[in-house]
């Protein structure tokens, strides 16, 4: 099915969740100083929007108007308190650098948009396709985003030295900057800049133009 | 569908939510304790290792923790004490219950508030001699409290190594204290001058030629409250009301 297809794949450049719809960006600062960590919360990611845009869809028929969010936050809060314990039980080491940023999971803008703005509407199956989709579009971003802090702010990627640094008795010397939550930001910026550039389709009309010259600058002063 | 907006059905939906949610939950963190408090207990006995630098990556932990013997001190005595179960004890809620702890006031330079009476120490021993010695120590650095462990050489003065299991401190700065070649300028240096605790962390490199060169550490370039809070836990837990008292009984054979 064609539409399938596309619930996985434009999410990750057409309609990326960060980049276009801007959502998702507080974790997407603080977990992005390491690939590996990165890798870890990217895949609990792609789980949890997964999966629960899966679980609201199942049920999207019985869901109350009135409570739906509270609805959706429940099954999401779930997922990602599972997620939180397996990763502390089989990833103990990573579990500790990521911290509270997976209990955050929760509060990601992604996986609630999601729910709400697809798994209401749309079948089980498409739903968790989707929700694979944008958990990969999320992916994109943050694996950009990191491989430029872990290479340039400790001069390795997954934790192997490929800049040797001046500490280790090297020639690189970190950009300490990046290893900094608000760098991220600017890479974000380079990111949305450079898509936008590419695909033309994404840049926002203006809200408002500034009229042209009416009158000629003679007749003005 | 327009019975789903009913209160019954609301309530309805609600309850079983709730219900299959909870069981789900609490089934996972059921099943996954064990594997969690292991983790755990893996976790500190590989920081104690590495503080002592006998951490041997290659190896399991559990083998390695078996040259340890995990002992308790009663840190007013400086005695060691057998009124708690090794293997049950918890330093941290020890320091909380105010029957177990004292609060240090204008003594409180580690700005720990509260000192607990009781403290797990690690020995090392070989041959029936003690190798090494591992004392936990806490204190404020700049943002949090810096949980780590000292380790000393059977001389009780010479440090053998330092690391900070858990701590808040500007990554890139101060949380350069997890940096191993900061670490590795530990090793060797002299914790007490004719008994009082000297060591300290210094602006700059140490010059290997001034005086009490060997009391003193490199500070960390750009982390100067980070450093000073180093250097204040290390005196408090290593004077009078930390681990002092018991050292000089260990030395003397009174402990």
């Amino acid at each position: 099915m064609a539409t399938m297809k596309e619930a996985l794949t434009s999410p990750i450049f057409k309609n990326n969740p960060i980049a276009l719809q801007i959502l998702g960006i507080c974790s997407a600062l603080a977990v992005t100083s390491s690939m590996k960590v990165t890798l870890v919360m990217c895949i609990s990611v792609i789980f949890v929007t997964a999966f629960s845009n899966l679980a609201v869809s199942m049920i999207r028929n019985h869901i109350p108007g009135a409570i739906r969010i509270i609805v959706q936050m429940v099954i999401i809060a779930s997922l990602v308190i599972v997620v939180d314990q397996v990763l502390k039980a089989y990833a103990y080491a990573i579990s500790k650098q990521l911290s509270v940023f997976v209990g955050l999971i929760i509060t990601n803008c992604i996986v609630m948009g999601r729910a709400e703005g697809f798994a209401m509407k749309n079948p089980p199956l498409a739903s968790f396709i989707d929700g694979i989709g944008n958990g990969l579009g999320y992916s994109v971003v943050l694996f950009s985003v990191a491989f430029v802090r872990e290479l340039l702010g400790s001069g390795s990627l997954f934790g192997i030295e490929i800049l040797a640094t001046i500490n280790n008795g090297g020639w690189y010397v970190p950009n300490g900057l990046l290893l900094l939550p608000p760098s991220a930001f600017f890479l974000i910026g380079f990111f949305i800049w450079i898509l936008r550039s590419a695909d033309k389709e994404q840049v926002e009309e203006e809200e408002f133009k500034i009229t042209k010259n009416t009158r000629s600058v003679k007749e003005a002063f | 569908m327009a019975n789903n907006d009913s209160i019954q059905k609301t309530l309805l939906v609600a309850v079983t939510l709730c219900i299959v949610c909870a069981l789900f939950v609490s089934s996972a963190a059921v099943m996954l304790k064990p594997a969690q408090v292991a983790n755990k207990a893996e976790d500190r006995k590989a920081n104690i290792l590495a503080a002592a630098g006998m951490l041997d990556p290659e190896k399991s932990i559990d083998e390695q923790f078996e040259r340890v013997t995990t002992r308790i001190v009663d840190l007013n005595t400086g005695k060691f004490t057998d009124q708690f179960d090794v293997a049950s004890f918890e330093q941290s809620s020890i320091a909380k219950d105010p029957q177990t702890s004292v609060e240090l006031g204008g003594d409180d330079i580690a700005k720990i508030k509260r000192r607990e009476n009781y403290a797990t120490v690690y020995l090392v021993e070989s041959n029936g001699e003690l190798d090494k010695i591992i004392l936990p120590v806490r204190g404020a650095g700049l943002w949090s409290t810096l949980h780590g462990f000292l380790a000393l050489e059977n001389d009780l003065n010479t440090v053998a190594g330092l690391g900070f299991f858990e701590h808040g401190e500007t990554p890139g700065l101060g949380g350069e204290v997890d940096n191993p070649n900061w670490k590795a300028l530990w090793p060797g240096k002299k914790v007490y001058d004719e008994g009082d605790a000297k060591i300290q962390l210094i602006k700059g490199s140490v010059d290997a030629n001034t005086a009490e060169a060997e009391h003193k550490v490199d500070g960390l370039s750009g982390a100067t409250l980070t450093s000073r809070g180093v250097t204040n836990l290390l005196q408090f837990w290593m004077g009078e009301n930390g681990y002092k008292p018991f050292l000089s009984n260990l030395q003397s054979g009174e402990a």
